[in-house]
């Protein structure tokens, strides 16, 4: 849990530091002569490696100078990260940060909650983020003495990387790091080439020396004199640290998957903080409306922006200056919003018009005629994320602008995109005309990502995993060996980004030596199964060869495999 | 009803009809405010200047566009006539695969292009032919669609002129289907022979013929709104397909260009522009307009409503800057009076000085105190005397009466500011390397900005002046006398005569200047002795009086001059924060138009996020540092 301590201290979302944790964290550390909160890890084991290095060869110092290079790449991690009034560091927003932040913060809610009874599995997440602390500390030490013990050790960082794992796996506590570290392990002994995503998030993490990304060539590079090797860390630790990317996802952490109710309860049981500025804030923003209406009435039309949801802002507007007057919500963030949608509901619901229209330029000039003529039509229009998905296209803000330009159109907008404003050209801005108003509201968008899906959620892949495992049940268990031959396979594969499906002919010749099938037919006609319930998918590759894929992510056919075996 | 639901994302609210009732700006603008006591007066002057301020600049729109238009349109009756005369010449016939073009630079400020086009083909479509025919180019990505819109428009006018009855429509609808130059010219020529018969017959109840306002055989005019953003093949298309059937089909086509006529020859090759004629025409350019719309907005007594300089360097900055646009320019002034008027209780007075006198009368005492808070007006009570002080802070008929005074004292102020403005404007604008700035509005923000005579580019400006020749100088004095002749101040008038009788003199310094030689060449008379002491004496004579007699007639009236233009604008170019009660008149809230124009959301969210604290006005930073607000 190192990896997210650290940028604890920088990001700027994270809220509930347990402070508890923290102090825990560095009266244990205390111990190690901490130098700085960055980079304590490193340092340690810096240390401790130190050790061999005295008494033994080449490879030896070979491993040094990777912790060096280790301490490098976390020294500029900590760099990135510290000087946050760069503007550059706000913008780009660093998911592989977030799932390890963000399973943080469940821990930490449930450790605030203290819901025990039903939330059993989750306390156990709760200790496992807690615990490789103490179980790093004591395993390094434990591997200190080791390394005295034995002379020889460290040949590889490989190696004492495969013994600490081993150690973790026998240390009290299951920790969930060990079991990410196995199946690292897994990987790299059937694939040498080290990922580098693995390697830039090993020294992060620093829980063990990281390995050499490509056995040979640091190994040639080290034995160099250091001037060089200054030249060399430095762009070894540039050329990786923008692939940054962690393999650690959310799958990882096993059962740690909540349904959407239980994690609203969470939530809903934290504190807010700030209540009294927050809502100062919200009525300081809410003075301002009869100013709006003014300018609405003006020929302006008025667009928000600002950080936080400003939904319920406009909600409040809405129900307060807007109940006398015909006026129509636009939800843009409703995932399936069109513009015709919105231009119907004016025709039909506004203006009464029963009728269709060939293409939406048609019908926003019939629009147009219409409250030009009628100077006593009124229609106040609310757009709740103009920059959304659905509407941020050319045309549609085109046509929008449009609508908005007629002077018994009112349009109150918001949009909440960064890079909102690049939708406007000159052209639509004066079409606009917008007057900005700044509504930093620090509301959380409930309603606007409601739509999305949550990484703390269940979602989709429990919905296939389940739907796949009833499937199965009804089947016969040929059927089933035939499935699992798929998922084994498609699971072997599932790094290569090249694989396009197990082809038909290798699937026949598996599932005969299986014993699964006697011949081709009682394949396909399996096989036809399978695809009439949606199981599977087939594509035809350049060769004519027909290949069959299972459309399910890796990470559930792996959960469907261990279920499968537990039955 | 709630605006939440997983099947729909538009929401339409009706109320209920006997309950809807129409509220009206005021009542949101009375009600925005906490005193009630001039609401809906300031909202009147304010749109009542809005209504004024927006017309002069229609105006001034129009008189400039007038120009332009006015030869656009001799240029189309110029060709039109060559495509009759063609009719009936063979000889012409050779050339006559020629469309007559029209190449109008209209500079890059594309916001106020859509305006200036749509009063082009109004007045094309009154005065010159029903067939006007404008695209854009985002409409018209391929040839179809091209051809599709032209039919389109035109059709739909020839539905205009005709009759507005329904039963065209359907006739209309499916020949869209077929769209090609062809059928277009089958549809002219049935146009003009169905209407020529119809002229002969029923004439009378015909609602919009081709009446003496518009030409017999009218020309069918296309305008290309934005030339540069067409595509190519689309443009090389349509101009050979239409090159072709020219005889019988008057076309025209008006490019709108916004960067140089060149484009025309980049875009299309030598075989199609060989086909056009192209005549140019030069828009006036939106620097122009501006100065124009400052000249007529804010560099007059007319409106009362002021800026102040801080302002309007925001709003020049988003024009050069940003967009160029004028348009944009006269929305930003339309705020700052918006927001003038809503936030100052006192801009009540800023209307005409009459009116403003009758409305002192009226205020209430808690105005007064309004009054007595402004800082100009307690700088202005501190310069008194003590019982006046007493007074003026105590009384509210004394104060009446002062602030009378003191706005007829703003009103004259304004009225003398201008015209010498515009004077020292004159003189400045023709020194080299332009010290005070070349444009007038540079000066005024100069001048706005605080006293322009303790500026260091107002020294190297008059010492500039000082070295002006005679013809120069006397061109400027009349431009100046010109300038305080026109204006109607009356504490103008001694200046003016002042300055009338410099240009006298200045003109009369000829045969002043002619008796100096003569004494000078007597001078060299006297000097022919040649004695070497002599010599060296008189030379010596000479270059002392070289160095004392600098100073010629003409010399010193320039000086006088200059510095009687000096005493001129200490006199009358005091900024005028100096001036007691301005803020009743000058909008001076920068910061709040910047937010509301030019809007900088990406700062926002990272304070935001960087910095809620900025937001939410927490007081102690060192509490709250692990604090952050939820999201």
């Amino acid at each position: 849990m190192s990896n997210p301590k650290i940028k604890r201290t920088n990001v700027l979302e994270i809220k509930f530091v347990a402070d508890e944790d923290v102090l825990k964290h560095i009266s244990e550390d205390a111990g190690l002569k901490v130098r700085k909160l960055n980079t304590p890890h490193t340092l340690d084991i810096k240390k401790w490696m130190k050790n061999p290095e005295n008494s033994s060869d080449d490879e030896a110092q070979e491993i040094f100078k990777e912790q060096d290079y280790v301490t490098a790449l976390d020294i500029q991690e900590s760099m990135r990260n510290g000087s946050s009034a760069s503007g550059g560091d706000v913008f780009p927003f660093q998911t592989p940060k977030r799932s390890s932040r963000m399973a943080e913060k469940v821990s930490e809610l449930i450790h605030n909650s203290g819901k025990n009874a039903e939330h059993d599995s989750l306390k156990k997440l709760e200790e496992k983020t807690n615990t490789p602390k103490i179980s790093k500390k004591y395993s390094s030490s434990k591997d200190q003495e080791e390394t005295k013990r034995n002379d020889f050790l460290s040949k590889l960082s490989y190696r004492t990387r495969k013994r600490m794992t081993a150690l973790n796996m026998c240390s009290d506590s299951e920790s969930d790091y060990s079991a990410s570290y196995s199946e690292e392990e897994g990987d790299d002994a059937c694939t040498v080439s080290v990922d580098e995503a693995v390697l830039s998030e090993m020294p992060v993490r620093s829980q063990t020396p990281s390995f050499p990304p490509k056995k040979e060539t640091p190994a040639k590079k080290l034995k160099r004199g250091i001037s060089s090797n200054l030249v060399e860390e430095y762009f070894e630790a540039h050329s990786s640290s923008k692939v940054l990317t962690s393999d650690r996802t959310l799958q990882k952490l096993e059962k740690k998957k909540l349904d959407q109710e239980s994690l609203q309860n969470l939530l809903s049981n934290v504190p807010v903080a700030f209540a009294a500025e927050h809502e100062k804030l919200i009525k300081q923003h809410e003075s301002l409306f009869y100013k709006w209406m003014l300018q609405l009435h003006l020929g302006f039309n008025i667009v928000l922006y600002g950080l936080g949801s400003k939904k319920d802002l406009l909600e409040n507007f809405r129900i307060s200056l807007l109940q006398d007057s015909v006026h129509l919500v636009v939800n843009g963030f409703f995932p399936n919003i069109t513009l015709k949608s919105i231009l119907n509901s004016v025709t039909e619901e506004v203006l009464n018009h029963l009728g269709t229209f060939r293409s939406p330029q048609d019908q926003v000039d019939f629009i147009l005629k219409r409250f030009k003529e009628d100077a006593s039509l009124e229609l106040y229009l609310l757009i709740h994320n103009l920059d959304s998905q659905m509407l941020r296209g050319d045309k549609n803000q085109q046509i929008l602008g449009q609508l908005s330009s007629l002077s018994n159109v009112y349009l109150i907008a918001s949009i909440d995109h960064i890079n909102a404003p690049l939708m406007w050209d000159q052209a639509k801005q004066s079409m606009y005309n917008w007057l900005w108003y700044e509504t930093t509201t620090f509301s959380p968008y409930v309603e606007e990502t409601s739509y999305e899906n949550s990484l703390l959620v269940q979602h989709s892949g429990s919905l296939a995993l389940s739907s796949l495992t009833h499937v199965l049940c009804s089947l016969t268990s040929n059927a089933r060996g035939i499935f699992r031959l798929l998922v084994e396979y498609q699971l072997e594969n599932k790094d290569n980004p090249s694989y396009l499906g197990l082809s038909f002919q290798d699937l026949y010749q598996r599932c005969r030596e299986a014993f699964l099938v006697n011949s081709d037919l009682t394949l396909r006609a399996q096989l036809t199964e399978f695809r009439d319930h949606k199981l599977i998918r087939t594509k035809r590759g350049v060769d004519g060869v027909e290949y069959l894929l299972i459309p399910v992510d890796a990470g559930t056919l792996a959960d469907f495999l261990q279920k499968d075996n537990d039955v | 009803m709630s605006t939440c639901s997983v099947s729909k994302g538009c929401f339409v609210f009706k109320p209920n009809s006997n309950k809807r009732k129409r509220s009206s700006a005021a009542d949101y603008f009375s009600k925005g405010n906490d005193d009630l006591d001039n609401s809906e007066l300031r909202l009147d002057t304010c749109l009542l200047l809005w209504k004024q301020i927006k017309y002069e600049t229609e105006q001034l729109q129009e008189d400039l566009n007038k120009n332009l238009f006015d030869n656009l349109i001799r240029f189309l009756r110029q060709s039109h006539l060559n495509f009759k005369e063609k009719k009936t010449e063979w000889a012409c016939r050779m050339k006559s695969s020629e469309i007559p073009t029209a190449a109008v630079v209209l500079g890059v400020n594309v916001t106020d292009h859509e305006l200036t086009i749509k009063s082009l083909s109004g007045v094309l479509q009154d005065d010159v032919t029903p067939f006007v025919v404008s695209l854009k180019s985002k409409e018209c990505p391929g040839i179809k669609q091209l051809l599709q819109k032209v039919m389109i428009q035109l059709m739909g006018c020839d539905v205009d002129v005709d009759s507005s009855d329904e039963e065209e429509y359907p006739k209309t609808s499916p020949r869209r289907v077929c769209c090609s130059v062809a059928s277009l010219t089958n549809w002219y020529r049935n146009v003009t022979k169905y209407d020529l018969q119809k002229t002969d017959t029923e004439s009378p109840c015909k609602k919009r013929t081709f009446s003496s306002r518009h030409w017999e055989t009218p020309p069918v005019i296309i305008i290309f709104k934005d030339m540069e953003s067409f595509t190519t093949k689309v443009l090389q298309d349509f101009i050979i397909m239409s090159s072709h059937c020219i005889r019988e089909f008057p076309l025209v086509l008006i490019f709108g260009i916004a960067t140089s006529p060149m484009v025309i020859h980049k875009l299309l090759p030598h075989s199609v522009s060989s086909s056009l004629c192209i005549e140019l025409f030069q828009c006036h350019s939106s620097k122009e307009h501006l100065t124009k719309v400052i000249d007529k907005l804010l560099l007059t007594s007319q409106f009362p409503f002021k800026i102040s300089e801080k302002v309007l360097q925001v709003l020049i900055n988003i024009f050069l800057y940003h967009d160029f646009s004028v348009h944009n320019f006269v929305k930003g002034f339309q705020l700052s009076l918006l927001e003038h008027f809503y936030s100052h209780p006192l801009s009540v007075l800023c209307c005409e000085l009459q009116e403003s006198e009758k409305r002192v009368k009226l205020l209430s005492h808690s105005q007064f105190e309004n009054i007595r808070r402004l800082p100009s007006f307690r700088r202005f009570v501190e310069s008194q005397v003590a019982e006046k002080q007493a007074a003026l802070l105590t009384d509210d008929e004394c104060l009446k009466e002062t602030t009378q005074t003191l706005l007829k004292d703003l009103c004259s102020y304004h009225e003398n500011y201008f015209p010498i403005l515009r004077c020292l404007h004159a003189f400045t604008s023709s020194l080299p390397k332009y010290p005070l700035g070349k444009q007038i509005r540079e000066l005024y923000c100069a001048c706005l900005e605080k006293r322009v005579w303790e500026r260091d580019e107002y020294e190297s400006a008059i010492q500039l002046v000082r070295m002006l020749a005679k013809d120069e100088l006397v061109a400027i004095l009349e431009k100046c006398v010109e300038i305080l002749i026109s204006s109607s101040a009356k504490c103008l008038r001694k200046p003016l005569e002042k300055l009338e009788e410099y240009v006298d003199l200045l003109r009369n310094l000829e045969e002043a200047s002619d008796d100096q030689k003569k004494s000078i060449s007597s001078l060299e008379e006297l000097q022919k002795k040649t004695d070497l002491y002599h010599l060296q004496k008189t030379l010596l004579e000479m270059k002392e009086s070289r160095r004392t007699k600098k100073l010629t007639k003409f010399e010193m009236l320039r000086f006088e001059i200059v510095e009687f233009i000096d005493g001129l604008v200490r006199n009358y170019l005091a900024p005028a924060e100096m001036q007691t009660l301005h803020e009743v008149m000058y909008f001076s809230a920068a910061n709040t138009l910047r937010e509301h124009l030019n809007a900088t959301p990406r700062a926002a969210l990272h304070t935001a996020l960087n910095n809620p604290y900025f937001y939410l006005k927490v007081g102690n930073k060192s509490e709250t540092i692990g604090l952050w607000p939820h999201l």
